[in-house]
């Protein structure tokens, strides 16, 4: 009896058509006439666009020179890129100041490679470095102190410009809003009360009136004769703004936790702060870590936003290389080079996402 | 052997809104007794026992805990806490944590003992209820009997003076029930002081010294198992025996 069970399992096999290419063609994009018909008019989009995509960009484009007399009427002209490079990833930095903040960089590197490979010791050492020192060492290198010569606010720009806003706003929110979660989450009344108001009041502004806000109308606040840079006001306001929406991503992960989580570390005697950091926001973050890497990411793209307060961020510095006169009519190669760029660091993040739920994912 | 008294409540009422919980009820636990509640669903088992580590405020008469009265004051409800442990129905083990984890989680931060020193003990707890093999898995990867063992582990590894049972055997499969009961068992023998809550009456025969039937919030009964049995008082006793022996 059971060997006839085994023979049967073992002869029946998935017909060839259901599997392999062909099934998965089949399932997928020809299973019936509308589906086939879209497949076809998909493909003949595609077939229209990339091809001319493929030769501006790569065929017809042009890669060496330094004017724009070298490039080439049909093609992409790189060369705008590549002769604005400095511009581009670094502002109006001076140049001879560069290396600190390719150091810093090379640190972020070599500190970010040995975290994301998997089975290293003191790699707690290592984030701590990241999260603690590594911001502060990185205030006197960019603008100076310490001998080091001091370089304005107004200097950075680029893509650097981009990271230190997005990084700064990444890293501070996220503490920030879990705070406001908790506060929010209070049994006491004001607690509770202010954290609220806090995040709908954050919540309710676009983060366009926020850098206005503190770009134009926080001078008129304040006492005369004090002046905070107007890069610190806008990573003030865009950490707040961001911290606002963590909050709420935080609530619904401390929401979903069942009640007999909280009973059983409060029977074994854990005070509130430990319970928290031990039992339940480990277990709440993990659970919405897509929500949260979601809004590092939309951060980070916002960022572009900080061009209206005359800040030149990484897209307002190509931007502004399009108007100057000897580049003139190049702003498409510009923001292709902004799209891809910006679309690298996002991919990774979402995928950075994807294996920590994966190396985090312990059960239910 | 001189009686310790190790719990005390007098007189003590609680409301959920409107709904009177608790009505008036005494009781008095001398250290290494093992008393039994049962009683019908929504009787206030559960809210009684659950008053005694404060995871419930009452809100008239008092809780007297070792010696220590239960009120708002923090330190020491934590330090209460810290001499009780408790077993809850769905396990409540800490998914994200190996059982290991689980285990050395309240010795570590609550008692401050030194790492090594937790998982030494740990593993001997564990050993106890069985389940050392287990010690590097999370909770998920274990059956539901081998999860409350490791459950009861995670409270003893506290060192507690008393342990509060809340139907810890009701989620599992009947398989299971005795290898978490067979622990029990053997924790009584110990002279653990034990209150549990369950309708599991194998073992409230074999290891009660004292059953006590709940009602409506209030102790209708209580009394050794023999008499408990034999001569009941009340009707409403007689009733909930019929339906469940
Ligand atoms: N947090 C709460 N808020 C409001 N009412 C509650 C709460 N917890 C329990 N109750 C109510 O209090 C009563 C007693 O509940 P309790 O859980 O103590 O009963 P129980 O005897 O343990 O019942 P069971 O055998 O079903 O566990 C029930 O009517 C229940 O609905
Ligand atoms: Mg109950």
């Amino acid at each position: 009896m059971n060997t006839e069970i085994k023979d049967s399992i073992e002869v029946t096999k998935p017909p060839i058509a259901s599997i392999g290419i062909i099934g998965w063609l089949r399932k997928n994009l020809f299973s019936s006439w509308s589906n086939t018909i879209l497949t076809l008019l998909g493909i003949y989009i595609l077939y229209s666009i990339i091809p001319s995509f493929i030769s501006w960009a790569f065929i017809d484009a042009s890669f060496v020179g330094s004017t724009k007399q070298e490039c080439s009427k049909e093609g992409a002209c790189w060369i705008f890129i590549k002769e604005n490079l400095k511009l581009i990833f670094y502002g109006l930095y001076p140049s001879e100041e560069l290396w600190r903040i390719n150091s810093m960089y090379f640190v972020l590197l070599v500190c970010g490679i040995y975290i994301l490979i998997p089975n290293l010791k003191y790699k707690g050492w290592v984030g701590s470095f990241l999260l603690i020192l590594f911001p502060i060492l990185s205030v006197v290198m960019f603008s100076g102190g310490f001998g080091l010569e001091t370089v304005e606010t107004r200097l950075w720009g680029g893509l650097f410009l981009t990271l230190v806003i997005a990084g700064v706003g990444i890293v501070l929110s996220l503490p920030i809003g879990v705070m406001l979660a908790l506060g929010r989450r209070s049994k006491l009344p004001v607690v509770s009360l202010l954290s609220t108001i806090f995040i709908e009041i954050w919540r309710g502004v676009p983060l366009i009136t926020v850098l206005f806000m503190a770009s134009n109308m926080f001078p008129l606040f304040m006492p005369e004769g004090v002046n905070f840079d107007k890069l610190i006001r806008a990573l003030i306001g865009v950490m707040f703004f961001s911290a606002a929406y963590l909050a709420e991503v935080v609530r619904g992960g401390l929401q979903a936790m069942p009640k007999g989580q909280y009973e059983a570390a409060q029977a074994m005697g854990l005070s509130y702060w430990r319970m928290m950091a031990l039992v339940i926001l480990p277990q709440s973050l993990k659970m919405v870590i897509p929500a949260i890497i979601g809004s590092f990411i939309a951060i980070f793209k916002d960022t572009t936003l900080v061009l209206v307060i005359g800040l030149f961020d990484f897209l307002g510095i190509i931007q502004f290389v399009g108007t100057n006169p000897d580049w003139l009519g190049f702003s498409h190669e510009g923001y292709v080079f902004a799209a891809v760029i910006f679309w690298i660091f996002c991919f990774g993040m979402s995928r950075y996402s994807q294996n920590l739920e994966k190396k985090l994912d312990t059960g239910r | 052997m001189t009686t310790e008294l190790m719990i005390e409540m007098n007189n003590v009422h609680k409301w959920f809104g409107d709904l009177h919980v608790l009505n008036d009820v005494n009781l008095k636990v001398n250290k290494s007794e093992k008393i039994v509640i049962c009683g019908p669903s929504g009787s206030g088992k559960s809210t009684l026992i659950r008053c005694i580590n404060r995871l419930e405020e009452h809100q008239r008469g008092e809780i007297i805990v070792e010696g220590t009265e239960l009120t708002n004051d923090s330190r020491s409800i934590e330090r209460i806490r810290g001499e009780v442990g408790m077993v809850f129905q769905q396990f409540n083990l800490f998914p994200h944590l190996s059982i290991l984890d689980n285990v050395t989680l309240a010795p570590i931060w609550v008692r401050k003992t030194p790492k090594a020193q937790a998982i030494d003990k740990a593993m001997e707890y564990l050993k106890r209820v069985q389940i050392d093999d287990q010690a590097y898995k999370y909770p998920s990867q274990l059956s539901g009997g081998q999860q409350q063992r490791a459950a009861i582990a995670r409270a003893l590894c506290m060192e507690p003076r008393i342990m509060l049972f809340d139907e810890p055997t009701s989620a599992l499969d009947p398989e299971m029930i005795k290898e978490v009961l067979d622990v029990m068992v053997g924790l009584a023998e110990g002279g653990m002081t034990m209150i549990v809550v369950t309708h599991e009456m194998g073992f409230a025969k074999e290891v009660a010294d004292k059953i006590i039937f709940m009602d409506e919030g209030q102790i209708v009964e209580a009394k050794s198992p023999d008499d408990f049995f034999n001569n009941p008082e009340s009707e409403r006793t007689k009733m909930f025996l019929s339906q469940i022996l």
